[in-house]
């Protein structure tokens, strides 16, 4: 078990710098994901963690012990890879058994084990086929399998799920949150997906051009971004952000609400806008609304049996308390 | 479409006589009478005759030569792969700025005539008695060869997924373990295949088999030279000898086809 701490944190490849300084706490059992756009540092900063990286400067604490400079098999962490990284000339028992073999475990104990991890993953048929018989869900699996036999004291996951279909995704999502709740081991999640990140995360880090944005709650996140980049990326459909008049009505440079604050009326309204494209979910509806006075088109989040002609005209009213403010610096201002 | 493909056929079928007519003519040639190998107009009928083999089998001792190929061209294999692979393994999964240009100047060595350094390794190889020894000839082949080998075992290695190396070195802190699980079972297939590109290379190489060997470590190409000697030109048994010296090279590329085309275009199909 495992708390993981990082302390100033950083990392040059060359002269580039890609990650200016990075201080972080894990705590033990905790579910930390780590999202961000692509190119924010998200996955160098995991594989710091692990050790296939040098970090360039700063420490990597585990458990208030220094280990900067361990090798990677050294520092007892699993990590799952976005291509599931599965040896294609071992079967699947040979697979998730090879970390217990390269540390010299006993076969009948490997057996054991290896017997126990696929029963919790389904994989029980499978143990003796080839990566290359199995389907992308059940190579993620045995990629998993393979981290857990090794009873590591966290896991880390670099975009896992990316390579799967939407349906399996959601589903292995699920899996993974069952998983951290029977194993209660600290893992480690990098994802360009927001809504992966909402919801699997006891604590978000929003990464961006390799520094931390914010870190915390998802709810935290979504109710008080600090910034305007946290506020647009956290949240689906992104937020809506208007400058000018309505901003400094409310002394603020650009204020933001986002589509499900915002209330829609075909009478009267503080704004006043034309219905553009509808999107219908069947549960919602995500309506973009011209508003006047402002560039880009406004997304609302309404209800799925609202009926709104293209070109129409309605009325929209911001739920005034859910308004988010930021100041020039793009800070919110609270 | 059809014709097409009749036509491709038959051309290929051309191109593959063409390519195969010089060994063809060798054996026919092998097979004649001394008068009727330099008869002019060729005579493509004639009464076969193992003659020359027995000749050239009793002038000089052909398993002597085909033994120094054999262990010649397989030890200088053995240690250039040797050499080769954690080369390889370095550049492909360890680069540096300068890999490139370490490469490029490792292919730049094979750019320069070979004759160009005859002297200073002739005189080289006599003061440190090398000369007409098995280790003298392993040693130039294995340098001769190593670019090439490094090449095509880089361009294998870089076409392994990083990720699978990086998931190993995640759960084994051996190297030499990683390599043996994980890299080697990888790619057996193209060390196998680039083997035998460097077995073939070594065993039809005849400048420094010539230059550098008289008898004891002679192989098969200085057995085919000395059939063209100060006494004369004797194509039947030329090629007789050439058969001979050719035959298990011929017969180990038939038995490894496959494997031996695999190698030839690693990295090139996808």
């Amino acid at each position: 078990m495992g708390s993981i701490n990082l302390v100033g944190v950083s990392k040059s490849f060359g002269d580039v710098l890609v990650i200016p300084s990075v201080d972080l706490e894990v705590n033990e059992g905790e579910f930390v994901v780590f999202v961000g756009p692509s190119g924010s540092g998200k996955s160098t900063l995991l594989r710091l963690i692990a050790g296939l990286e040098e970090v360039s400067k700063g420490r990597i604490e585990f458990n208030g012990q220094d280990m900067t400079n361990l090798a990677p098999a050294k520092r007892g962490l699993a990590m799952v890879f976005q291509s599931y990284a599965l040896y294609p000339h071992m079967s699947v028992r040979e697979n998730i058994g090879f970390p217990l073999k390269m540390a010299g475990m006993p076969k009948s104990e490997i057996a054991a084990k290896v017997q126990e991890a696929a029963k919790i993953l389904n994989l029980s048929e499978y143990l003796e086929r080839k990566p290359r018989q199995l389907s992308g869900g059940q190579r993620q699996r045995v990629a998993i399998g393979r981290a857990i036999v090794r009873q590591p004291k966290a896991f880390l996951f670099d975009e896992p799920l990316s390579n799967l279909d939407a349906a399996l995704r959601i589903n292995m999502r699920l899996e993974i949150m069952e998983l951290h709740q029977q194993l209660k081991t600290t893992m480690i999640y990098v994802t360009h997906d927001q809504v992966e990140a909402m919801t699997m995360a006891d604590k978000i880090v929003v990464l961006d051009h390799g520094n931390i944005e914010q870190v915390g709650s998802p709810l935290d996140l979504y109710r008080a971004p600090d910034n305007l980049f946290v506020a647009g990326f956290i949240g689906a459909p992104k937020m809506n952000f208007l400058t000018g008049g309505e901003a400094s009505r409310h002394n603020a440079t650009t204020i933001g609400v986002r589509p499900e604050h915002v209330q829609i009326s075909k009478s009267s309204g503080l704004w006043t806008g034309k219905v553009g494209v509808s999107e219908h979910l069947g549960s919602d509806t995500f309506l973009h609304v011209n508003v006047e006075g402002q560039q880009a088109p406004l997304t609302v989040r309404t209800d799925g049996e609202v009926q709104l002609n293209y070109g129409e005209t309605i009325y929209l009213s911001p739920e005034e308390d859910k308004v988010h403010k930021f100041d020039n610096n793009g800070k919110a201002i609270r | 479409m059809k014709s097409n493909r009749v036509l491709l056929s038959i051309l290929g079928w051309v191109i593959g006589f063409i390519i195969f007519f010089p060994i063809l003519w060798m054996v026919m040639a092998s097979l004649k009478t001394e008068i009727e190998a330099v008869a002019t107009p060729p005579s493509f009928f004639f009464i076969p005759t193992l003659e020359n083999y027995f000749v050239v089998q009793n002038r000089s001792d052909y398993l002597n030569y085909a033994w120094n190929s054999i262990v010649i061209s397989v030890f200088a294999t053995l240690l250039a792969i040797l050499i080769a692979v954690p080369a390889s393994y370095s550049f492909a999964f360890r680069p540096t700025k300068r890999t490139k240009f370490k490469l490029v100047w490792i292919l730049s060595t094979k750019m320069m005539p070979p004759v160009g350094v005859l002297i200073p390794m002739y005189l080289f190889y006599k003061n440190m008695g090398l000369l007409d020894t098995h280790l003298g000839l392993i040693l130039i082949y294995t340098l001769m060869n190593l670019p090439i080998v490094i090449w095509v075992l880089y361009t294998y290695f870089k076409d392994i997924p990083q990720e699978i190396l990086e998931a190993a070195q995640m759960e084994c802190d051996d190297l030499l373990k990683i390599f043996l699980y994980i890299l080697l079972p990888l790619s057996k297939s193209a060390i196998f295949s680039t083997s035998l590109l460097s077995i073939v290379l070594i065993w039809n190489e005849s400048f420094w088999s010539l230059n550098l060997t008289a008898f004891e470590a002679a192989p098969l190409t200085a057995f085919i030279s000395s059939y063209s000697s100060p006494e004369g030109l004797f194509w039947a048994k030329l090629s007789a000898a050439s058969t001979l010296a050719i035959l298990p090279i011929m017969f180990l590329g038939w038995v490894t086809q496959k494997q031996m085309v695999k190698g030839l275009t690693l990295g090139a199909v996808k």
